[in-house]
């Protein structure tokens, strides 16, 4: 099970009111290459892993909730007291109609989350190279979004989750290795 | 001949195939970034670990992997850091 | 929200989500270097040290996690103090 903690893992300030950007954020809340994606294939895949690599991805796979709720903390904050008319100057009309000022796991266009984003192939060095893959697009989605985004305190948020995925990256890396290695190998000939 | 190697960066650039009938004018250099992690194989153990408090600001226990990165098209943007 | 919180309780939180923060790090490190004693050592440290901090704030701003103790006889203060979005 999982108990909830009242904290965010890295502090989130906003410095202004720009929904513009809270609709860019959604790429990484309900996007292909989004936390949710992130959280929910890792935890998926956990099941049919040799046990010398589930602790990597159960315990990665939590993180991304916790990133996933950063990112969530980003949109509430910049779209709360925003009006129509600020979202529609935003081009966040077509998600008002539907949602308000609710969040949706849509990406930046507005797409709905699918799981068909995911995989679990249940080979271990085919899922490992998937989450490998995931990290880096991540990573890279972060730093277009510090690219496009010009609030600092926002960025400082989004530079400590771009870091998180080259860690996650490495540590998925290793998660190979570990495998590859013969070590413990009985070899019967 | 004292030419030296560049200067290791996690910076990596090229210079896109310019057309003759491309519109857009050129962007230059394209940027991506090649991070620590695609280098430093199983990290050994011991290595140097920030503070509590900097590690939270950088993302990283451990200094081996920070990778600053700001937007390298930005004007006045100085040169990408390694 | 009624007012804001003292600048006590971000400062607090920070050191919390940075001792916590090394614990995650620390996990991930021993996910994959299990036999590394000296940081299963500092793991330990740093787990004492995180609910040493929590244990403080908690009598000040209410409690982080289930499972903290409730320290009024009559108010649930779980869902009194704001959500981390919220601060």
């Amino acid at each position: 099970m999982w108990t909830y903690e009242k904290k965010l893992q890295y502090p989130v300030k906003v410095s202004t009111c720009n929904p513009t950007l809270a609709k860019y954020l959604m790429e990484q809340y309900g996007g292909a290459d989004g936390e949710l994606a992130a959280a929910l294939r890792y935890m998926n895949q956990r099941y049919t892993i040799p046990d010398k690599v589930i602790g990597v991805l159960n315990d990665i796979a939590t993180e991304e909730f916790a990133h996933l709720e950063m990112i969530a903390t980003m949109i509430y904050k910049l779209t709360k007291d925003a009006t129509p008319q600020q979202l529609r100057d935003a081009g966040l009309a077509e998600h008002y109609v539907s949602h308000d000022s609710a969040l949706f796991y849509n990406n930046a266009a507005g797409v709905p989350f699918t799981a068909a984003y995911i995989q679990a192939k249940g080979d271990p060095i085919a899922d490992l190279y998937e989450d490998i893959a995931a990290e880096e697009k991540a990573r890279a989605t972060y730093q277009w979004l510090i690219d496009v985004s010009d609030d600092p305190d926002l960025n400082d948020s989004l530079r400590f989750l771009r870091e998180r995925e080259v860690v996650h990256s490495q540590r998925f890396r290793e998660a190979v290795e570990i495998l590859k290695d013969e070590r413990d190998q009985k070899k019967v000939f | 001949m004292n030419s030296q190697p560049p200067p290791f960066t996690n910076v990596k650039s090229y210079v896109p195939f310019r057309g003759p009938c491309d519109p857009c004018p050129p962007i230059g250099r394209k940027y991506f970034s090649t991070p620590p992690s695609l280098y430093l194989g199983f990290q050994p153990p011991g290595l140097p670990q920030f503070s509590p408090a900097d590690a939270l600001r950088k993302g990283t226990l451990w200094k081996v992997f920070y990778d600053y990165y700001d937007n390298p098209y930005r004007k006045g943007a100085g040169k990408p850091r390694g | 929200m009624d007012k804001p919180y003292p600048n006590d309780y971000y400062k607090q939180l920070e050191e919390i989500q940075a001792a916590d923060f090394v614990l995650v790090e620390l996990t991930l490190y021993l996910d994959t270097h299990p036999d590394d004693g000296q940081a299963i050592g500092q793991y330990n440290q740093f787990a004492q040290y995180s609910k040493q901090l929590k244990r403080a704030f908690e009598s000040q701003f209410g409690p982080l996690q289930q499972g903290s103790l409730n320290s009024s006889p009559n108010v649930w203060e779980w869902s009194k103090s704001p959500w981390p979005w919220q601060i």
